[in-house]
């Protein structure tokens, strides 16, 4: 077997054992990506540093000091900040951004031994579902059933196909309404957006602070829980990073959840829902019921005042955020004209900067925190969003341990397709994952089958705040009965 | 609540981001499409529900006062499009 088609456990047994070598599986990984133009996954590519972290994990593994990641090569989304190597966000103006500074994921990841293969394509500040809003072009799904190139999904749209294509063994992702756990579904790979706190954001570039959430992209639920305690710290410089113990997230893979009570949310039952989603919802449910697990039927009644409650808050921290873009500290600064001064500069830099999504939902954002319209849109959101939040708390209260839904409403789209629909279109590709971020909450997508034209559909289970071992737990159960095994076949 | 060409061109003079005369149809037109969806959380009842300001419920930390970092201005201005002399450099300011 190909060693870049190895999961994150496979290959940390086969260099414990002396069997491989990081250097090697490095190598594999590597060459793999030199052939994977065509996805425009990876859009920084770092070889030598790659190569020197292999041998020193290399060195590390025989001293017999290895922790779970030690070795293991990965790519990086563009939103971390990583010294030295172009951090860009998928946007132009950060042009030439090279941070002198580490964000505080990738380093927990670097101090464990792992590898940074590259950096990997995304929608620009992570804003889009689709991976068409990047300044490096759109970044392609590996699964193709016709003569059409498929999305990966967005905005995490670069690591989804990365590890789709085994041209690493997991990535890192973000997750603000979605972005991790949709395009995991799109490619057929697993990802989970941590209990909101659990992992820093310190050099992460934000978009939206108060719904950000890192987490990792990998080709196995145990992968997901090895990787993700290795990527979960406490940390000072991220005042929401929460101070709390890191569990061994694998060991609480146990494969039981006789007598847990899994939710099934009626409100996640949209009208003209798409038959294979459909199917797929009630067969996931009952391979939990067959492994012991008690069906709820639950009511989340403020499900559908999720999506527009988000496309309030998402724009209005991100004008925030976005502000400090502004051509002076670092990225592009227009050129002036003669008598253009310091507002115009402001002005052109972002025009020329900032692309069509980005640009829309700064001056949203703007606007629904303008005078006047503060209390009619942002702190009326702000309400819903303390609403949807009760709704999780009420069925948590009675008992329900896990909620299954869908993770997408469709299966992953034509690049394009979507070009002349209205943004809002679009933004329903994440009815069924915001309603996680507005609440904090942990979430998961799993790959569970193949719907009628044979591309891969994923479910999603939404856990207790602070429980995501019992949530890969769950995961590991659904993912080991729908035994999803499809791979892409390789046209790139 | 539709947005005119006017209120365009307000909230992207607010936004500071440049948009050609031309433009502000379509950009009314567009944010008025998207204002629209939002139309509906004023179906919520919202009586006596205090907006959320924290996700989790927590206590910032607090630190002593003191600094913790800093002392290396040449690499905050590495990625500066003009820096000089140990400052960020712009467009003339003051007259």
């Amino acid at each position: 077997m190909s060693l870049n088609k190895l999961t994150i456990a496979e290959a940390r047994d086969a260099l414990a054992k002396g069997d491989v070598t990081s250097v090697e599986l490095t190598e594999a990984c590597l060459s793999q990506i030199e052939g994977a133009g065509a996805l425009n996954a990876f859009v920084h590519k770092t070889p030598e540093i790659a190569l020197e972290m292999a041998r020193a994990a290399d060195t590390r593994i025989k001293s017999g000091d290895a922790p779970a990641m030690c070795g293991i090569p990965l790519g990086v989304k563009d939103l971390f900040a990583t010294k030295g190597v172009a951090t860009q966000a998928a946007s132009k103006i950060l042009e030439g951004f090279k941070p002198e500074y580490e964000s505080t994921v990738t380093q927990n990841l670097w101090d464990a031994g792992a590898v940074m293969l590259g950096k990997l394509n995304m929608d620009e500040f992570a804003m889009g579902s689709s991976n068409e809003s990047a300044c490096y072009g759109n970044a392609v799904n590996p699964w193709k059933v016709d003569e059409r190139q498929l999305t990966p999904g967005g905005s995490s749209g670069g690591s989804a196909s990365a590890v789709a294509a085994d041209l690493c063994l997991a990535a890192t992702g973000t997750d603000t309404g979605g972005s991790i756990r949709q395009p995991a579904a799109f490619t057929g790979i697993v990802g989970i957006k941590p209990t909101y706190g659990r992992v820093s954001r310190w050099g992460v570039v934000a978009f939206a602070s108060s719904l950000d959430q890192a987490g990792p992209m990998t080709k196995s639920v145990r992968d997901a829980a090895i990787m993700l305690g290795t990527m979960c710290s406490h940390d000072p410089k991220d005042s929401t990073s929460t101070d709390l113990p890191v569990p061994d997230f694998e060991a609480m893979l146990t494969g039981d959840i006789r007598g847990k009570k899994i939710g099934i949310p009626k409100e996640y039952r949209m009208d003209g829902m798409d038959a294979g989603i459909e199917k797929l919802w009630a067969d996931g449910t009952a391979m939990l019921k067959d492994a012991g697990a008690e069906i709820v039927d639950i009511s989340l009644p403020h499900t559908k005042y999720a999506l527009p409650a988000y496309y309030v808050v998402a724009p209005a921290e991100a004008s925030s955020n976005l502000a400090r873009y502004d051509g002076v500290r670092y990225g592009h600064r227009a050129k002036l004209a003669a008598g253009e001064g310091i507002d115009d500069m402001y002005a052109k830099t972002r025009a020329e900067g900032f692309g069509p999504e980005v640009q829309r939902r700064v001056m949203i954002g703007t606007y629904v925190l303008s005078a006047g319209f503060y209390d009619a849109y942002y702190n009326r959101a702000r309400k819903v969003r303390a609403l949807i939040k009760r709704d999780f708390e009420e069925v948590f209260a009675q008992g329900i341990d896990a909620i299954l839904t869908p993770a997408t409403p469709s299966a992953a789209f034509g690049l394009g397709e979507m070009a002349n629909a209205d943004p809002v279109a679009m933004y329903l590709n994440d009815v069924f994952t915001v309603t996680v971020n507005l609440a904090g909450l942990p979430g998961i997508s799993v790959p569970c089958g193949l719907d009628a034209a044979g591309l891969p559909l994923g479910l999603q289970l939404i856990g207790r705040p602070w429980e995501e071992g019992d949530l890969l737990n769950h995961a590991h159960v659904l993912e080991q009965a729908a035994g999803f095994a499809a791979k892409p076949e390789k046209w790139w | 609540m539709s947005i005119d060409i006017d209120t365009a061109r307000k909230v992207a003079h607010l936004a500071r981001i440049r948009v050609p005369e031309d433009n502000l149809p379509a950009l009314a037109s567009e944010l008025s499409n998207i204002l629209t969806f939002m139309e509906q959380l004023g179906e919520v009842d919202v009586d006596g529900i205090e907006p959320m300001t924290s996700v989790t419920p927590m206590r910032l930390k607090r630190r002593e006062d003191v600094v913790t970092d800093g002392g290396y201005p040449e690499k905050v201005l590495k990625n500066a499009p003009d820096a000089r002399e140990g400052f960020f450099a712009v467009p003339k300011v003051v007259e």
